[in-house]
């Protein structure tokens, strides 16, 4: 039986469960004297026998989806006794073997094949006639059991609620699952990486150009990682961002929180905010098409060479796109400053600006400090902006307007069309992620707490 | 200033004044200079991208009178098998050298041919497959210009001369007299909205990334929302305070902020190349989302059930329901309202996202519609990227269209979101 088919005939078995189980809570308690002597209500009776009834059957059908095809996979290749030692020879065959099956005849055809094909289909079918009994079997069985002990003393509600909270937990732990996912994906590949390039060349390298030879006498093809290029890239494009979001921001969160009227507060507040709405592509387009080229021909009638993909449109544009970012999030410090500090200072006769810089802000300091923390995090991690606006040469360059490129630029260029999974180059690009993934960690980790103690101080 | 007198004190504040006074002008001038940097930028940002892309909004289609000529066409009957083989391109080059008779060289006619864009014999194509009566006869239709013409057609509105590009003056001539007679006319761009991706700017259209987007959404949908709340209400009414539940929580934080495009790299790694899964997939696309969008939807939810009083607990226990009973049946339904709008906030920034999706191949080139959650597809934000990166000069309108669009929708969504939290906010 097909899957979607198996999936809806479960569905099905559920639905039978409930109602079986529901008027049998109510048959066994009409001897008792009626629903008032079950010790939970008859809906809870048939949720439990449709748990039972679904619940192991779900999983099961899920953990087969996830490893069949792995395992009919080393079944088959287990079997072919000549097999090439080289993983993408390995793949290779295996897709021979899988056209061969679905009747496409691509190339030569050897007896061996022939057979690894039929033995493919074999076992695909038996594994469908398994997977449907073996999930019916569970399903109706356990339904029958649960079915079997319902009593009016069976405490139903109990137990329906225990699974529904491990069900809760299971939820909850999705974050952690996510991390730990991003980490194996991230580090195992990281680490077939620096087998193949060592780690103090990927690190203190000054070269970067990721072109693998195809054959030995190629020219300008020599393979090289050292990504020091991408990490100076990455900080320009970034300070560059920084050096308008953080002014920008905090200046105009000052000024929303000490000085504007409500009208005023009411209009600008939601204008910022639409920047942070805007999604990443659409900046990038604008810094590519307008911003890019209008630095350009500024640069040039004042007698400047500039790159049409310079560094500097690249960061102006994030920075556009990280002040509300670090304007509500300013904000929200400024507020939480209590009011009687204000009032302190302007009664001792200082002007506002002088109650802002001197009193105010330093009082808000470390909440500023975090949320300009994590917009550094943000502007690392940014991806779209620099692909579209930033440059694909790893130049080791200060000027601003030159071309450089950066982690997340080479991490997309690495990754985008076909690839194979075991050539250095694929894999560069998850050390790449692997740096990032850590140093926005380590970013968020130092601002969510400095922003976490100093909300403490006043509260 | 022991022994100064009181003059003196005041004397010397007096001299401060003015430049105090004048730095809290300054200081206040930076104020509004910022705001106003902000507001500007986001005028500029629009203003920009609405000039550039409201003209795709209409495409130049040229008047021909074609004659579906069995001969011609090479047909005898309207069926599958003749219509897959029958001459339409034909049909409008003869409709073509009708209109302008006085055309002879080789390279003349194909430079008359190439006014016409070459997907219009799929229109005609559709045109006789709907009403097969039509053979043997002839008719007026509107077919889309080639983008060379269409942009210079279109460039003539801002400047006189226009913009001529590729195209030549003997066609710039033939456009003139199309356009004075009243057989080209820039008519509303249907094909933007009925077509997928295409190399041709004037055949490109949005519907393909737009389904895409649909399908990808709803794949994370289904996903975070119930596992968003399911977690939200863990933690916040069941969790007992120890350091697993501090570590779901610090995890939780930490996730919001890591960069997108390590969602990618994990999609990547784990859904494609362990699991196997179909490249491209909108069911892969989703699933990363769902990774990417499950903080925002745990944080939103959870701000949502601490604002519902303690005293609706209290009384939903003081009437004997279970802890699960009063979550389900009392806390649940007043937190609605806040968790839809905390959805719809992760879904306008799920549909906006686009690097994560790079990494899992939706960046494949994909003409047709996708029909299912594991079919190839693109989605909106990609496509908008496909195309910035696209040399025709027209792409740069349908990418600015695109985007405009994709604006729409997110302005939509947001304002959904807003109105909903105006409407079924409870003040308690």
């Amino acid at each position: 039986m097909q899957t979607p088919t198996l999936f809806a005939l479960l569905l099905l078995l559920i639905l039978v469960a409930y109602g079986t189980g529901f008027s049998r809570a109510i048959a066994a308690a009409r001897s008792r004297g009626g629903i008032r002597s079950l010790a939970s209500l008859p809906s809870y009776y048939g949720v439990h026998t449709a748990l039972w009834c679904g619940l192991p059957a779900l999983i099961l059908l899920g953990t087969w989806l996830a490893f069949d095809d792995a395992i009919i996979r080393a079944l088959v290749m287990g079997g072919i006794a000549d097999k090439p030692a080289s993983i993408s020879g390995q793949n290779l065959l295996y897709a021979q073997i899988q056209n061969l099956a679905a009747g496409n005849q691509l190339g030569e055809i050897t007896p061996q094949l022939q057979a690894a094909a039929a033995h493919l289909t074999s076992l695909r079918q038996n594994g469908q006639y398994m997977q449907t009994a073996l999930i019916l079997i569970l399903s109706a069985g356990l339904g029958a059991f649960a079915l079997l002990r319902i009593t009016p003393e069976l405490r139903a509600r109990e137990k329906v609620e225990k699974v529904l909270r491990a069900v809760l937990l299971t939820c909850a732990c999705a974050a952690i699952f996510t991390t730990v996912g991003i980490l194996m994906s991230v580090l195992l590949e990281s680490i077939r990486f620096f087998h193949a390039v060592p780690v103090t060349e990927f690190l203190f390298g000054l070269h970067w150009s990721p072109q693998m030879a195809m054959r030995a006498d190629q020219v300008g093809s020599s393979g090289a990682f050292g990504a020091v290029p991408l990490f100076t890239g990455t900080l320009m494009v970034s300070a560059i961002a920084m050096f308008v979001a953080v002014p920008v921001g905090l200046m105009s969160a000052i000024y929303l929180a000490e000085y504007a009227g409500k009208k005023v507060r009411a209009v600008a507040k939601p204008m910022i905010e639409i920047l942070a709405g805007v999604p990443t592509v659409v900046y990038g387009f604008f810094a590519a098409l307008t911003v890019a080229p209008f630095i350009r021909d500024l640069a040039q009638s004042v007698g400047l060479e500039a790159s049409s993909e310079s560094a500097l449109a690249a960061g102006l544009v994030m920075g556009v796109m990280i002040i509300p970012f670090v304007s509500s999030l300013s904000d929200d410090v400024i507020n939480a400053v209590p009011q009687s500090l204000r009032d302190g200072a302007l009664g001792l006769g200082s002007t506002k600006s002088e109650t802002v810089r001197k009193v105010v802000i330093p009082a808000a300091l470390p909440g500023i400090v975090g949320g300009v923390l994590l917009a550094v995090s943000r502007a690392i991690g940014e991806t779209m902006i620099v692909v579209m606006a930033a440059g694909l040469a790893a130049n080791l360059t200060a000027n601003p307007l030159e071309s450089v490129t950066t982690v997340t630029v080479q991490i997309v260029t690495l990754l985008v069309g076909d690839q194979e999974f075991d050539s250095p180059k694929t894999l560069a690009a998850f050390a790449l992620g692997l740096m990032l993934f850590i140093s926005t960690l380590i970013l968020n980790f130092i601002a969510l707490h400095v922003v976490k103690k100093y909300r403490e101080q006043y509260d | 200033m022991t022994d100064m007198t009181q003059t003196q004190v005041r004397e010397r504040i007096e001299a401060r004044l003015a430049s105090r006074h004048r730095k809290e002008k300054i200081f206040r001038g930076f104020g509004i200079a910022s705001i106003a940097f902000g507001v500007l930028a986001v005028l500029v940002l629009f203003t920009d991208i609405i000039s550039k892309g409201a003209s795709a909004f209409v495409q130049s289609q040229i008047q021909l009178q074609v004659n579906y000529d069995p001969a011609e066409l090479g047909i005898d009957k309207v069926d599958g098998e003749s219509l897959a083989w029958a001459n339409f391109d034909g049909v409008i080059r003869s409709a073509l050298r009708e209109r302008f008779p006085d055309v002879t060289g080789r390279r003349d006619k194909r430079e008359l041919y190439s006014l016409v864009s070459n997907g219009a014999g799929f229109n005609l194509r559709e045109r006789l497959e709907s009403n097969p009566a039509l053979l043997g006869q002839s008719e007026i239709v509107w077919v889309n210009a080639d983008d060379d013409v269409d942009t210079y057609v279109k460039s003539l509105s801002k400047s006189a001369e226009g913009f001529l590009g590729r195209t030549s003056e003997q066609k710039a001539a033939w456009i003139r007299q199309l356009r004075e007679s009243g057989e080209l006319e820039k008519r509303f761009n249907t094909t933007f909205f009925t077509n997928g991706d295409s190399r041709e700017p004037e055949q490109a259209g949005i519907r393909a990334a737009l389904v895409g987007s649909l399908l990808t959404l709803l794949v994370t949908l289904a996903l975070s929302f119930p596992i968003g709340v399911a977690a939200a209400i863990y933690l916040e009414e069941f969790a007992p305070k120890n350091r697993w539940t501090d570590l779901i929580e610090v995890n939780i934080n930490n996730l919001a902020a890591v960069p997108s495009i390590v969602f990618g790299l994990l999609g990547l790694a784990i859904f494609i190349n362990f699991f196997e899964m179909p490249r491209s997939a909108p069911l892969v696309g989703g699933l990363v989302l769902t990774l990417m969008t499950l903080p925002t939807i745990i944080i939103s939810s959870r701000a949502s059930l601490k604002s519902v009083p303690p005293s609706i607990r209290e009384a939903a226990m003081g009437m004997g329901a279970s802890r699960m009973q009063v979550v389900l049946h009392h806390v649940l339904p007043l937190a609605m309202p806040g968790m839809l709008t905390g959805a719809i906030i992760g879904m306008a920034q799920a549909l906006g996202e686009t690097a994560p999706l790079l990494m899992i191949g939706m960046v494949a080139f994909i003409v047709d519609v996708p029909h299912g959650i594991t079919d190839p597809s693109t989605v909106l934000p990609v496509q908008i990227f496909l195309w910035a990166d696209s040399p025709e000069r027209a792409f740069v309108e349908r990418t600015s269209a695109a985007i405009m669009v994709l604006l729409a929708v997110l302005i939509t969504m947001n304002t959904c979101a807003v109105w909903l939290r105006k409407k079924l906010e409870r003040r308690w």
